[in-house]
């Protein structure tokens, strides 16, 4: 007997936009902002794409955030709080652009947010989201694993999920009604390395071009997605007087993002030469590891358990 | 440097003066110069130099605030020294973290870079409220470390740096003519396998040298990469501190008054700096090297190669007649410094067999 997969029908897209430099020194993002803005929409595209400069001072001083992480203002609390001349430059920033592309959780809000990232880590392309069941996310992920004989085919692409509530979602892309961070690694902070601009550039248009095809009324066949949701984060081994690190990533764990990681692994080395174990009980993914700009916040690496997601086929609810 | 030499090397010596100014000379002269050149050569290599005993070292990491394999390195020093006492090395270590507050902040500098400090106009000049912090460092350095060009100042200085650069371990010094330094860049190339290892000479005179090693009498930099700033990765830290380990353990044997058998160092010498092309009027990037460049340092560049590939797609290339060795390709602390690369050229450095002078 033949069942035809449930099939979702989903409104079209109008309006999307692409967001670089949250972090100043992210550069493929940057870069790829600039790019986009030097070839302005001529007006025939058939959606309204608006690029933004998310932290226009981060950027310019090529660092991360000038006083606080711009990527962490986008919780309902801060985007409500009151603001006067001595908030913190980027908490005005995100109510800015809150006000921009939101309000986050209005029917205002752009269809789709797209935050592009880069990391030291070796994720090769990531998206990451708030849920494991938006199926427009997850269907522009099927499509951006899909692709072949492109610039992009050795770079792998996966789905990383939060799971956090919408009012404590802290990120930009949070904003949107749909949207993810578009994550490429590895790069070191404030450079930009050719391969890493094309491999973004690319996912950027391969976002697009599904966009267009699904607002043309394309059904996109159902399927599945291998999904890793966030369980924990681990922090360096540290001294306990002075809180200065001891030991680092163990060069066996080293670049290996998303390779299971049993009990007993090597997960650290440290300084004077002895090796640190996993001690948890559970095989877990890790990702995000030996991303620099958390030392400061204390993760050496997150952990995620992986999961296959079947996601049924979609169409858009084109008014015809 | 002064030092005790046998007759071969004086002699050595002014066969290379002879042979460069006969160079103008062409045919049968010009063959007589050439033999003479590689005889005077030869002798060079077996002659024994005799050099004084190199009592001080000092190990400095920090001087750039992010480029933390030092910063860890001194820090697992310092644990040893507190652990192990003077019996921690062979031989007296000084270690220093050369730039606390960058380091603090994790930074490469706090107002200037301090590494461009050490040159003698910085260092003579008069510290007052406005100068930056790391002027006034610098003044403490060279106080602590130096004064740079006395009899006072340390033997030797290991300063410690990492780059985004694929360069895996270059040893930095700012001349050719220091055979303690080049026998220790010749001990480190024979004993360290597992990464290239490779000598970049500076040629810049000693006063207008601006890099912190250049307080020291023989002193050289440790570069490593590629690590990102901010980065610590375990792989790297290990080969800087075998590197580190292996500097103090010739120390040790020369001071012992073991031979060092004269050769050839290969060496790379500094010619010039490339930009990134930029936009005229904001001064941005317009492009990034080039995939087929990218992590490429000291291959041969060639007439033609592509260098850069523009965010728009177009390539650009290699466009002088001379082909040259690029390195720190793609440093992300040169992107303010104007500088995508630097061009080098091969060169064969000989030294002689050194050893220690006995009182």
């Amino acid at each position: 007997m033949f069942v035809e997969k449930k099939r979702q029908k989903k409104k079209e897209m109008s309006r999307v936009a692409v967001c670089g430099g949250t972090h100043g020194n992210e550069l493929a993002g940057v870069y790829l902002v600039r790019e986009r803005l030097k070839r302005r929409a001529d007006g025939t595209e058939p959606v309204s794409v608006v690029t933004v400069m998310s932290n226009p001072r981060a950027v310019q001083l090529c660092v991360r955030y000038v006083e606080t992480d711009l990527n962490r203002c986008f919780t309902r609390a801060t985007l409500s709080a009151p603001v006067s001349e001595t908030s913190p430059y980027e908490m005005i920033r995100s109510q800015e652009l809150n006000a921009l592309l939101g309000p986050k959780g209005s029917a205002q809000a752009v269809d789709l947010l797209c935050d592009l990232h880069n990391t030291t880590a070796n994720t090769g392309l990531c998206l990451i989201t708030y849920s494991d069941c938006d199926w427009i996310c997850l269907h522009i992920c099927k499509h951006l694993q899909a692709r072949t004989n492109t610039k992009m085919a050795s770079t792998p692409v996966r789905y990383v999920h939060f799971d956090i509530p919408l009012n404590e979602a802290y990120s930009l892309d949070s904003v949107g009604k749909h949207g993810f961070a578009m994550e490429i690694g590895p790069q070191p902070h404030s450079v930009v390395r050719s391969v890493i601009f094309s491999a973004m550039q690319e996912g950027v248009q391969l976002m697009m071009d599904w966009i267009c095809q699904f607002n043309s009324g394309t059904l996109f066949e159902g399927g599945w997605v291998d999904v890793y949701t966030m369980v924990k984060n681990i922090d360096y081994p540290r001294d306990s007087e002075t809180h200065v690190i001891t030991a680092a990533v163990h060069p066996n764990l080293q670049d290996r993002d998303f390779c299971l990681l049993h009990p007993g692994d090597p997960m650290f080395l440290s300084f004077s030469g002895e090796t640190l174990r996993y001690k948890g009980k559970e095989a877990l993914y890790p990702f995000f590891i030996n991303e620099g700009a958390y030392y400061e916040k204390g993760i050496a690496l997150s952990l995620a358990r992986k999961r296959r997601v079947e996601i049924p086929s979609v169409r858009s609810e084109t008014l015809r | 440097m002064s030092c005790h030499t046998s007759p071969y090397v004086s002699k050595g010596l002014l066969c290379l003066v002879q042979f460069h100014s006969v160079r103008l000379l062409g045919g049968k002269q010009l063959e007589e110069g050439v033999k003479q050149h590689y005889f005077c050569i030869e002798k060079i290599k077996m002659a024994l130099v005799f050099l004084p005993a190199l009592a001080r070292m000092a190990v400095c990491g920090g001087t750039h605030g992010n480029e933390l394999s030092g910063v860890y390195v001194v820090q697992e020093m310092e644990r040893q020294w507190k652990e192990k006492g003077e019996c921690a090395w062979p031989i007296p270590v000084t270690t220093v973290l050369s730039n606390p507050r960058a380091v603090k902040e994790c930074r490469r500098y706090i107002e200037k870079d301090m590494n461009r400090c050490f040159n003698r106009a910085t260092l003579s000049s008069p510290i007052t409220d406005s100068s930056p912090y790391e002027v006034l460092r610098a003044h403490e350095l060279n106080n602590l470390l130096g004064p740079k060009g006395s009899t006072d100042a340390i033997d030797l200085i290991c300063d410690l740096h990492n780059t985004t650069a694929n360069m895996g371990l270059t040893l930095i010094h700012y001349t050719t003519s220091d055979w303690v330094t080049l026998h220790i860049c010749k001990y480190l190339q024979t004993k360290l396998t597992k990464v290239p290892v490779r000598v970049l000479v500076l040629d810049v005179p000693i006063s207008d040298a601006y890099s912190l090693e250049s307080v020291s009498k023989h002193g050289f930099s440790i570069e490593v990469g590629p690590q990102p700033h901010g980065v610590v990765r375990a792989d790297i830290y290990t080969i800087m501190k075998e590197a580190v380990d292996l500097t103090i353990d010739w120390i040790h044997k020369f001071s012992s008054g073991m031979v060092f058998e004269g050769g050839d160092v290969e060496a790379f010498r500094f010619i010039k700096s490339v930009d990134y092309p930029r936009d005229p009027e904001t001064r941005t990037l317009t492009a990034a090297i080039h995939p087929q460049l990218q992590d490429r340092d000291f291959c041969l560049l060639k007439r033609g190669d592509p260098l850069f590939l523009s965010f728009s797609g177009e390539t650009v290339k290699y466009e002088e007649e001379e082909p040259l060795h690029p390195f720190f390709i793609n440093e992300a602390a040169y992107y303010e410094k104007e500088i995508a690369f630097h061009l080098g050229k091969k060169m064969m450095l000989t030294i002689p067999s050194v050893q220690v002078q006995k009182d």
